[in-house]
């Protein structure tokens, strides 16, 4: 049994908050550089501005983006690691904490409000979790930050089961179109298939923490009990599916900041979970350029 | 081309959307829970001016804002045909309007300016002065008078009502 202090955890939630919100990833810089180098005119002028914004925000450590958005956190919890609570009673408080101390420390915006009230909570809690208990005596923390300008054009649909492919295209394209401008493209579209509706959509959620560089080595079909080649096959008609998706986003002529170019999408990464045999669950979750989100393994 | 505020009809006149201008002078900023208030009562003398769609980060030690990037428009719309009404000539956002806000720009001869999403670090650059001039309950809503140099932006939509992304 390992042990680790609430205030460990509390640090790195609170660092990855902060972290994530002032640089991005390096895959998605490679990826920006590359859709410059395709785009010219407008298009061209405004990847430099993005580039040039993260240069900015890493140098001077402010946030890329002034929506600093909700906080949605992927736990990796090794059922062998002890928790110290400390004074917290659960292990969502201090999580929270975290993401509390975090929002303060790194000067970011508070943007969280209750529901109906609409007053804000004043320090950017609560952060949505999930939690998984996996063999092992770590715990793997995921930060992802979601600015509302995409989180606003998320969707769920339930299908009728003999949907094919095309539908689900058809679907998902709709669902980039409507946005349009709107999610701040160059996007990148996390789409997740099957399950029922809530798992569909933390599916394509999840999808939008995969790598964005186009090589992805690791099967994303959810492979429980499934024999091997099953998975293998569903991973194939992902892979296939992704790259078509991809293509015909970018034929939308969005384009970067939605004025018209090639580039719309940047990836495309789908998730997908076995379901019934009555319905086929599709979900869309769009995340900005800036798709924000860093990991630790403690 | 380079545009003070007040923004003076003559100016606007001359401005076509997908023309590319740097504003500088004094702008307001205002999002979704400052709209809903301003339409009730004005806090401020809008004739002329510019509301810049925007709700930054708290201002680091050091610095006098942080990150300033513009908010999505359309949430806008209910309001700005009335803002527009009252004397409003200019404002800042990203994304489309609705057909509404389209004919109220053509109407009182005003502009819609973009920003790109997502690049408040860059446009932070640019905000030389800031004050808080109403709503301080509203925290990052509450509305900033801002003073800005060289702001680089693209005519959305122009006083003759064609439209960037149509």
């Amino acid at each position: 049994m390992r042990r680790i202090s609430a205030e460990k955890i509390i640090a790195a939630v609170s660092e990855l908050c902060i972290d994530s919100n002032c640089q991005l990833n390096e895959d998605l810089i490679v990826l920006l550089k590359k859709s410059q180098q395709r785009e010219k005119g407008r298009a061209k002028r405004v990847i430099a501005s993005i580039l040039e914004n993260i240069k900015i925000a890493e140098r001077e450590r402010i946030p890329i983006c002034q929506d600093t958005g909700m906080v949605k956190i992927f736990l990796e919890v090794g059922y062998n690691l002890k928790i110290n609570f400390g004074k917290f009673s659960s292990f969502s408080d201090i999580i929270q904490e975290g993401v509390r101390r975090g929002y303060k420390d790194g000067y970011l915006r508070k943007s969280i409000v209750n529901s109906l009230s609409r007053i804000n909570t004043k320090d950017n809690t609560p952060a949505v979790i999930h939690e998984k208990i996996v063999a092992g005596n770590h715990l793997k923390i995921k930060v992802l930050i979601k600015g509302f300008g995409a989180e606003n054009m998320a969707k769920v649909r339930m299908l009728p089961p003999d949907s094919k492919e095309k539908e689900i295209k058809m679907f998902v394209i709709d669902s980039i179109k409507e946005a349009s401008s709107n999610p701040c493209p160059p996007v990148i579209v996390g789409i997740g298939i099957g399950g029922t509706a809530e798992k569909a959509a933390s599916l394509a959620e999840e999808a939008l923490l995969e790598p964005v560089n186009e090589v992805i080595a690791k099967p994303k079909a959810v492979a429980i009990s499934r024999s091997h080649s099953e998975a293998l096959a569903e991973e194939s008609l992902i892979e296939k599916f992704e790259k078509e998706l991809l293509r015909e986003i970018n034929k939308l002529n969005i384009g970067p900041a939605g004025l018209g170019g090639k580039t719309t999408a940047l990836s495309v990464r789908i998730k997908t979970f076995p379901t019934h045999i009555a319905g086929l669950p599709v979900a869309v979750n769009i995340s900005c350029w800036a798709n924000r989100h860093k990991e630790i393994t403690l | 081309m380079k545009i003070v505020t007040p923004l003076e009809r003559k100016e606007i006149r001359k401005l076509k959307a997908g023309d590319e201008i740097l504003l500088s002078g004094v702008i307001y900023t205002a999002r979704d829970a400052a709209h809903k208030r301003m339409v009730k009562k004005l806090p401020f003398d809008l004739r002329n001016q510019v509301i810049y769609y925007t709700g930054p980060t708290p201002a680091p030690p050091g610095k006098i804002i942080g990150s300033c990037g513009p908010t999505t428009g359309y949430r806008m719309d209910p309001y700005t045909p009335t803002l527009l009404r009252w004397g409003l000539k200019g404002m800042v956002g990203k994304g489309d309007r609705s057909k509404e806000v389209i004919e109220a720009i053509k109407r009182y001869q005003s502009l819609y300016l973009i920003a790109l999403g997502g690049c408040g670090a860059l446009y932070s650059q640019f905000v030389k002065r800031v004050k808080l001039i109403a709503y301080p309950d509203l925290g990052c809503e509450a509305i900033l008078k801002l003073e800005v140099k060289n702001f680089p932006l693209i005519v959305g939509i122009d006083s003759y009502g064609r439209d960037i992304y149509k």
